[in-house]
């Protein structure tokens, strides 16, 4: 379990979360969801520990991540920043093998496994710079997996990415969630959070103001009073499309 | 070893005994009546001049290669800490008054002083980044900047202040950095620090990788930001002080070295520090054996002679980043 207790962020000396309270059960995929500057990416930086509470806590399984050390919330914790800006111009291949960093081993069959799940195979010694966007974020996924962590935190990874990449990358993180994982992910687009999250999150300036399954966390009611747009949902559960008006 | 450390290793092997045999007075190892003080010159004159030269480029290219990590940039050099000029600050005052003769010591002092001061500002910046105002390296790199400038203004105010025309001149020539006339003395204070430096320097090598996917991610692979600045600071006053204290300030080498090596290596930084070390060494000892036997009146100062190759390079690399090639 994965929990925010009374969390309270601030950056820069600015408050940007106010005393949420969520658990996060693992195999389970929770979406994190909000306007702009509603304190999403903060959330999820706090719950990877890269934030440290300015009250409250954050506990993995109990025990309080501000008090771990780091090499061991780096075990248990993947995160995936969103489209990170790659220093150089290395192999994917060498790319992946950062993600045994924490473990500080050659891990070479978590490399593997992770190289094999993301399909990576043909690019294996392909430096990033000749990678398409698609590719490059299905590598940097293959990095936080090759850490084996027992979640996976990733801010916004389906953005840049067009639809084919992103429905391929939303069933990567369904079979992590599938395989006892846990996945919270941050996200803009709600028919994505509607459609494969099993658990949304909203947020709005800085608290929480819906939580649970997204049925209920992304009734119309509730988009009308964050977004302040009125919409209604089309289709099955499971394929649903949010329109407008 | 990968195949970089390999090839600059035999490259120095090769350039080691041809920098002793180099110079105003050719040895040939082969003649059997080669000058009468050839063991002299040898031993007390080129030997230690060319051991020195691989310690203080050795310094400088690992310097180099982990500032370049460090600072996700391959323009950086690392002199953008500031410690070269601390440490020339430190010369120049010996000079100044009067006391030469305690020069490595000031200069060494100099260095620690530029180490401190970036530790009080590391202190601060670290817990900047933590609270997530982000920022932290590139703060503290403008911080080390700043040093940079005011040890340079107080030393051009050192030098419009000289108490006499033969300090002057000292201070002048000294701070364009050379090898004349070093003996086993500089190499006693600068090899134990400048390998000590490389070691510490080391040990921040796998942090150094992570940060190839920016700090937060690095922070998320257990990397603490504290202990990175800590290890990146000791390193490299150490290397790069120590440097500065026995021969002046070599600029170049650490912004030149690395991009000789990456494309040897899987460009990640902690497969550069070594083979940077290594080819760090071959430069200034190369470059230290040319300047012996350029047909000058009086021999070209090795600091120039490397500004003269390394800001050509500088220039053709900015112009290869514009291609998008680097």
């Amino acid at each position: 379990m994965l929990a925010a207790e009374h969390l309270t962020l601030e950056r820069g000396g600015a408050r940007v979360l106010t005393s949420l309270t969520a658990a996060l059960a693992p195999g389970t995929i929770t979406a994190i969801v909000g306007p702009n500057g509603a304190g999403k990416s903060s959330l999820l930086l706090g719950l990877a520990g890269l934030l440290a509470p300015a009250a409250g806590q954050v506990t993995l399984e109990g025990q309080d991540l501000a008090a771990m050390p780091p090499r061991m919330r780096a075990q248990a914790l993947g995160y995936l920043p969103q489209t990170p800006d790659i220093a150089w111009d290395v192999a994917v291949e060498n790319l992946v093998a950062l993600g045994r960093l924490p473990w500080r081993d050659r891990g070479t069959q978590a490399i593997d496994a992770a190289i094999a799940a993301l399909d990576l195979h043909a690019l294996r010694q392909r430096p990033v710079s000749r990678l398409s966007g698609g590719e490059r974020a299905r590598v940097l996924l293959a990095r936080v997996l090759a850490g084996e962590p027992r979640w996976i935190l990733a801010d916004e990874p389906l953005a840049a990415l067009d639809l084919a990449h992103q429905l391929a990358l939303i069933a990567h993180l369904k079979a992590c969630a599938a395989a006892g994982q846990g996945v919270v992910v941050v996200l803009h687009d709600l028919a994505h959070a509607m459609n494969h999250a099993d658990r949304v999150l909203v947020l709005e300036r800085g608290a929480l103001v819906a939580d649970g399954p997204p049925d209920h966390a992304l009734s119309p009611k509730v988009i009308a009073e964050v977004w302040g747009v009125k919409t209604r949902w089309l289709g099955e559960p499971g394929a649903r499309a949010l329109q407008a008006g | 070893m990968n195949r970089a450390s390999l090839i600059f290793a035999l490259l120095l092997a090769v350039l080691l005994p041809l920098s002793l045999l180099t110079g105003r007075v050719w040895i040939d190892p082969f003649a059997s009546d080669g000058p009468a003080n050839a063991a002299l010159i040898l031993g007390e004159l080129r030997l230690p001049r060319a051991v020195l030269a691989v310690v203080i480029g050795a310094g400088l290219g690992a310097a180099g290669a982990a500032m370049q990590g460090y600072l996700r940039n391959p323009l950086a050099d690392p002199g953008l800490f500031g410690i070269a000029p601390m440490a020339a600050l430190g010369a120049v005052a010996s000079f100044w008054l009067g006391a030469a003769w305690a020069l490595p010591l000031a200069a060494l002092a100099g260095a620690g002083l530029g180490m401190a001061l970036l530790a009080l500002i590391a202190g601060r910046t670290a817990g900047d980044a933590a609270g997530g105002a982000g920022g932290g390296i590139a703060l503290f790199t403008l911080a080390g900047l700043m040093l940079a400038s005011l040890a340079g203004a107080l030393t051009a105010l050192a030098i419009t202040l000289a108490p006499n025309p033969f300090a002057l001149s000292e201070i002048v020539m000294w701070l364009n950095g050379a090898l004349t006339d070093r003996s086993w003395r500089e190499v006693m204070i600068a090899a134990p620090l400048v390998l000590a430096g490389i070691a510490v320097l080391a040990l921040a090598a796998r942090s150094l990788d992570a940060l190839t996917l920016g700090e937060e991610a690095a922070r998320s692979m257990g990397v603490e930001p504290g202990r990175l600045l800590a290890l990146l600071v000791v390193g490299v006053g150490l290397t790069v002080g120590a440097g500065v204290a026995v021969a002046g300030i070599i600029g170049f080498v650490g912004l030149v070295v690395p991009h000789l090596v990456r494309p040897l290596t899987d460009r990640l930084p902690s497969s550069l520090i070594g083979p940077s070390a290594l080819a760090g060494a071959c430069l200034v000892l190369a470059a230290d054996s040319a300047v012996r036997i350029l047909p000058f009146v009086t021999e070209l100062r090795l600091g120039i002679a490397l500004s003269l190759i390394g800001a050509p390079f500088f220039l053709h690399l900015l112009v290869k980043m514009r291609r998008g090639r680097v």
